[in-house]
């Protein structure tokens, strides 16, 4: 079974929090998700990982009547948190995904303190059963 | 089982040969791992040569004496010396009697030994399968990565792992013994099981590049079931295949939808593959060995005998649940006999099956629970209820064929009722 881990960090004011971090800190944070997501590959779970650009460049796309896209600027001021990346995993059971879904939600902030970001686990829908 | 078929694509003969070519090399250089690989690199030169040289006089010899090639410059590299080293340094296998059963085993058994092999029960299920699909049936890892839309690289290592897996458990490559039998034969039968699963049912809508999951499993089954002819769940595993996959052109609509089993077009059905999947359950049901296969399969050829849903002998498909599900104490089979009574007895007796399958809360928040109830309650009249139901079970379900059914069986009841 497939799931998606979303990695949902504090939005700050436009940018991530993780900009103003002592170079150290940042350092062994990155070192931590490259090795983090390699050993998701090395396990033969990892299907896709993606980090994304910060929410200041974020854009609202809507279709207008016409059916030209109306983009609209961030930063979004009603979002607490913002997504910042995912992995996508197939495991064996959802405890699996939990247990990464931890091992995410620890990597390290400011002093190597584990951040404790929430991650959101979320199934990724699949086949039918064989019979309904 | 070394003769190629007359008539066979050089790929079908490639599938065929895969098993015996990597059991003769495991035999010869006692490395799984390594073996697997060296097979693995004849199979791409052969794919790459025999097209354009012609197959050779003798493919299986080729086969071989290029895998034997690869092997020994693996024997002679690095690698090789320090594995050597560290396995000389453990404990020797405790069973002194393996050499001499290896003796006596024959060439045509080497399929049979690499699916104990790869299934063994050390594996996670997606490690068995992964490896089944690749030692026993030939596939490339681009094609298993492909058909379980995972990108290649993992597939890679799902692989090996699974293969420093069955190495370091140190499964001397042999049948297993009476004793272990019963138990490894499961492991196989259930990773066949699962490959076919995973192509039955993603064979509709999205999945058009998929290798095709469910045929590789019946070729694999079909092999095991021509060396252990006498095994009934191999042959009920083999007919429940067949009698499921002859349904799958009915399946699914021009858009992908599911279509359930009572509003199939049955002129669409494979009738061959009805044939010999209802020959098989008459010749291996009479046996007394009844498994849960064996079940399965039984009901199958219940529903793929009747010409009209409305003929479906349901009081037989009830008999055959109740010895299921004594047998497999799964919630499932207990939710497809709720089906079965209510057709027999009428939805009440169905309803109050699923009070006391809720209650006993296995099954308590599952989607299939709730679309069961749905669909019995309609039967019973209680549409508002039945509308309630599936659209729980629409919430519920991780599947998107299933769930836009059931939005669809629910926007069905909501357009009666405003009516």
């Amino acid at each position: 079974m497939k799931y998606m881990l979303m990695m949902n960090a504090p939005r700050g004011t436009g940018d991530w929090g993780v900009m103003k971090w002592p170079a150290e800190d940042l350092k062994a944070h990155i070192a931590f998700m490259k090795r983090f997501t390699k050993a998701l590959g090395d396990a033969g779970e990892l299907v896709a990982a993606e980090g994304l650009a910060p929410p200041a460049q974020a854009r609202v796309v809507r279709a207008q009547a016409n059916g030209a896209p109306a983009v609209t600027d961030g930063p979004f001021a009603e979002a607490k948190e913002f997504l910042a990346g995912y992995w996508i995993v197939d495991v064996e059971s959802p405890a699996r995904a939990y247990e990464i879904a931890a091992g995410a939600s620890a990597a390290p902030g400011v002093g190597g303190k584990p951040l404790n970001m929430a991650i959101e686990v979320r199934e990724v829908m699949s086949p039918p059963p064989v019979e309904m | 089982m070394t003769a190629p078929n007359p008539g066979a694509s050089a790929e079908d003969l490639l599938r065929e040969l895969a098993p015996q070519v990597l059991g003769s090399t495991i035999r010869r250089f006692k490395d799984f791992a390594a073996a697997e690989d060296a097979v693995q690199e004849a199979l791409v030169a052969a794919s790459m040569q025999w097209p354009k040289e012609g197959v050779p006089d003798n493919p299986r010899g080729w086969l071989i004496h290029v895998a034997t090639r690869r092997m020994t410059d693996y024997m002679r590299s690095d690698t090789a010396r320090r594995d050597r080293e560290e396995l000389a340094a453990r404990p020797a296998a405790g069973d002194p009697w393996s050499r001499f059963r290896d003796m006596g085993t024959t060439e045509r058994d080497d399929t049979l030994i690499l699916l104990f092999m790869c299934c063994h029960s050390a594996l996670t299920h997606s490690s068995a399968v992964a490896l089944t699909l690749r030692a026993v049936g030939g596939l490339t890892t681009a094609e298993i990565a492909s058909a379980f839309l995972v990108p290649e690289s993992t597939m890679a290592q799902r692989i090996s792992r699974a293969k420093q897996t069955i190495k370091s458990s140190r499964v001397p490559f042999r049948m297993p013994t009476k004793r272990e039998h019963a138990q490894r034969l499961a492991s196989v039968l259930h990773t066949l099981y699962l490959i076919f699963n995973e192509g039955y049912t993603s064979s509709g809508g999205t999945a058009l590049h998929r290798v095709e999951l469910s045929r590789e499993a019946i070729r694999l089954t079909r092999a095991m079931h021509r060396r252990l002819p006498d095994d009934p769940e191999t042959a009920g595993l083999l007919a429940l295949m067949l009698l499921t996959d002859a349904r799958r052109p009915a399946r699914t609509g021009a858009d992908g939808e599911l279509i359930p089993l009572d509003k199939q077009d049955r002129q669409l059905w494979d009738r061959n593959a009805i044939t010999e999947g209802l020959a098989l359950v008459s010749r291996t049901l009479p046996k007394g060995s009844v498994g849960p296969y064996q079940l399965q399969a039984a009901i199958a050829a219940v529903h793929d005998e009747a010409p009209t849903a409305g003929e479906t002998d349901w009081p037989q498909i009830l008999a055959l649940y109740t010895v299921l599900e004594r047998m497999s104490h799964n919630p499932m089979v207990s939710l497809n006999r709720a089906i079965a009574v209510a057709m027999v007895h009428g939805p009440a007796a169905g309803l109050d099956l699923l009070d006391q399958l809720a209650a006993g809360g296995e099954l308590a928040a599952h989607h299939r629970l709730d679309a069961v109830r749905a669909h019995l309650l309609e039967k019973a009249g209680d549409l508002a209820g039945a509308l309630a139901h599936y659209r729980a079970a629409a919430a519920r379900t991780t599947s998107i064929p299933e769930r836009d059914y059931l939005i669809s069986q629910a926007a069905r009841l909501d357009v009666g009722n405003q009516a």
